[in-house]
């Protein structure tokens, strides 16, 4: 935990000195206590915080949300971005943006809205006769999300061709260009959403042992299911809002946290941590990169965590 | 288990053959008029009876639909056989080159290919051919690993861990490529027949062949493994062979596909299930229903890719997910017991 705290304001500080103005470590800090020049204050206030902020808001949320899903679906690979939420939360913006175009808070609340509409939607596919199978979540998600990828597609080719390629930037999931408002919605939804979770992380602990034996502590088993994933799916709703889609941080988030101190309850605060030293970490690797090769993080994020997912499935023995 | 259940009683397949070939005719004929430029099916058909070179619209007609509209018909048939071949190999429904990342190892194997400047459609192939083959044989094996007989939904998961990942890799390929390259290819890589004409169309139809004989070929070896691998044991049925054959179909027949029209997903998976209904599990009528069912399917969703959003068009592979996915979602429902 601490050591996580650690990297992480490390990161922030490399990562608030990065860009085009390089500056030191002790240059950061002082425009931080706001004793540096105009200039290095400039670039941190407007434009470095919030991005740095939005990495850390986003990573958070999605490991917090991710390590709640694995427990829910009983399954390591059960995570927002496999399940289909954050491709849902994607329609909802890109229809936004195509449809309406009503600016940047209206895509946000899209986002959100079809993010839970999504959730709804795999929950009932997937409920079965008063509970929720986790391999059928997870495979009834997949579905779904293929189809609303489709439905993306679709509406890009619909829309007209300045709003699609704006659309299309947002797709590839960015952390470039992001504002103060960006990163308060996300770590705004982060202040109200991350105690719920925490509250109920003890029944999600006892739920991983089996529906009858949490009842038989008092637990109500789809009451804590409900609660946990509509937070969660807030959750990584905000993420997707505030940066787009970044695919499989949640999962690997999750994964790698249990690795690390076992798995004895659901770590939220761990995960959440990992997510965000994850993502700010990827962030600032990527700014290091030759420009010709500077790749939306998004992207990056889908091809590391492709390959973690399938190291996964070497590793994990089929949980039944 | 999956054990496809033999369903006696609808039994006419011959009845089946010609409803199926009667639709063909008729889409076929759609797909002719249909389009960007709406061309009266009268014309479209005087274009092929009565040739004008002078007439534009019979040139459209010509050089742009008819090539695009036998191309979908290959593509959808050497999906809907490799899907087929798939769920009797692997004895899962939910298998198909599409989901289990099959097409998407090839569609980044071409994206490969591209980068580097190659343009023949026999080498792009045999780059989808290695990227097929590569993504086919590690699903199988990241599906089948460590649990006895096969876990349905654990093979769906690395397909789709592999399919995201891959099409993250095209993507960022394609971003740091050309501008050139970027246009002729950003249509492809969501599976689209726009534009896709002669070039590809000779390349495609001898390998989609190959695949076909192959596939057809191994009917009988398809039935005894349906019956279990002991059963078939008994009856002589090498396992090995049987698998290393089904491969090599698979990826000469989902590579083919996806090199002429790109990553296209859920035709493998909606045509064998639909002939299976139609005919029962025998595989010597199911592979060719499977085919033209697939054909079909394909067809249509080209078609309806072309009228949706006139003028502009949506590739067939996303027509395909809208149609197909929730066909998808209904199977793992009735496959996947609740809390399993």
């Amino acid at each position: 935990m601490i050591t996580l705290g650690v990297l992480l304001c490390v990161l922030a500080i490399v990562a608030l000195g990065t860009g085009t103005i390089r500056l030191s470590p002790p240059e950061v800090l002082h425009a931080l206590t706001g004793r540096g020049s105009q200039r290095d204050l400039l670039v941190i206030g407007s434009i470095r915080a919030p991005r740095v902020l939005t990495a850390i808001g986003v990573g958070a949320a999605l490991g917090a949300a991710g390590a709640s899903f694995q427990s829910i679906a009983r399954n390591p690979l059960g995570s927002p971005d496999i399940i289909g939420f954050t491709t849902g939360a994607a329609t909802g913006a890109v229809a936004q943006i195509v449809v309406f175009n009503a600016g940047a808070l209206a895509t946000a609340g899209a986002a959100m809205a079809c993010g839970l509409l999504t959730a709804g939607l795999v929950y009932l596919l997937s409920y079965a006769g008063a509970r929720t199978g986790g391999q059928r979540l997870v495979i009834v998600g997949i579905g779904v999300s293929a189809m609303l990828s489709a439905a993306n597609t679709l509406l890009l080719a619909k829309g007209d061709a300045e709003l699609a390629a704006q659309a299309n930037l947002w797709l590839t999931g960015s952390l470039g260009g992001r504002s103060w408002s960006d990163a308060l919605l996300v770590l705004l939804a982060l202040a109200f959403l991350l105690p719920v979770l925490l509250w109920h992380s003890t029944g999600m602990t006892l739920l991983e042992m089996g529906d009858d034996a949490a009842r038989a502590l008092g637990v109500g088993a789809e009451t804590v299911r409900r609660v946990t994933i509509f937070t969660a799916v807030c959750l990584s709703a905000a993420a997707t809002a505030a940066a787009g889609p970044v695919a499989f941080v949640a999962l690997a988030s999750g994964a790698i946290i249990r690795q690390l101190i076992g798995s004895r309850n659901v770590p939220i605060v761990p995960a959440a941590l990992t997510g965000a030293v994850l993502l700010l970490g990827c962030d600032v690797a990527l700014q290091q990169l030759p420009m010709q090769w500077q790749m939306p993080i998004g992207m990056a994020t889908a091809l590391g965590g492709g390959l973690y997912l399938l190291f996964l499935l070497t590793r994990a023995p089929a949980r039944r | 288990m999956f054990q496809p259940r033999p369903t006696p009683g609808r039994r006419a397949p011959l009845l089946w053959w010609a409803a199926a070939l009667a639709m063909l005719c008729i889409l076929i004929a759609c797909s002719f008029a249909v389009g960007s430029a709406s061309i009266g099916l009268r014309e479209s058909l005087r274009a092929i009876t009565d040739f004008d070179p002078s007439n534009t619209e019979h040139l459209l007609v010509h050089e742009l639909r008819i090539p695009r509209t036998f191309l979908a018909m290959l593509v959808g048939a050497g999906l809907g056989l490799s899907g087929a071949l798939m769920q009797s190999l692997t004895r899962n429904p939910l298998a198909e080159p599409g989901l289990l990342g099959v097409n998407s190892g090839a569609a980044f194997a071409v994206a490969i290919a591209i980068t580097l400047g190659v343009i023949q459609p026999a080498v792009l192939m045999l780059f989808a051919f290695i990227g097929a083959g590569a993504s086919a044989i590690a699903v199988f094996v990241l599906g089948q690993r460590s649990t006895r007989g096969n876990d349905l939904s654990r093979m769906v998961l690395a397909g789709a861990g592999l399919s995201v990942m891959l099409a993250a890799a095209t993507t960022i390929l394609i971003i740091g490529g050309t501008s050139q390259n970027q246009t002729k290819y950003a249509s492809w890589a969501t599976g689209s027949l726009q534009g896709r004409g002669y070039d590809v169309l000779p390349a495609t139809l001898v390998v989609i062949l190959i695949g076909s004989v192959l596939a057809l070929g191994m009917s009988r070896t398809l039935d005894a493994l349906s019956l279990g691998e002991d059963s078939a044991k008994a009856l002589g049925i090498s396992t090995q062979r049987a698998w290393a054959l089904g491969l090599l179909g698979i990826v000469l027949l989902s590579g083919a596909a996806t090199a002429a029209a790109g990553p296209i997903s859920f035709i493998g998976l909606a045509a064998p299930h639909a002939a299976r209904m139609l005919v029962g599990a025998g595989h010597q009528r199911l592979l060719p229903l499977s085919m033209a069912l697939g054909a079909l399917a394909l067809l249509i969703a080209d078609i309806l890719g072309r009228i949706l959003v006139r003028p502009d068009e949506v590739g067939a592979g996303a027509m395909s997910a809208l149609i197909g996915a929730p066909l998808f979602i209904l199977l793992a429902r009735r496959m996947l017991k609740a809390g399993s």
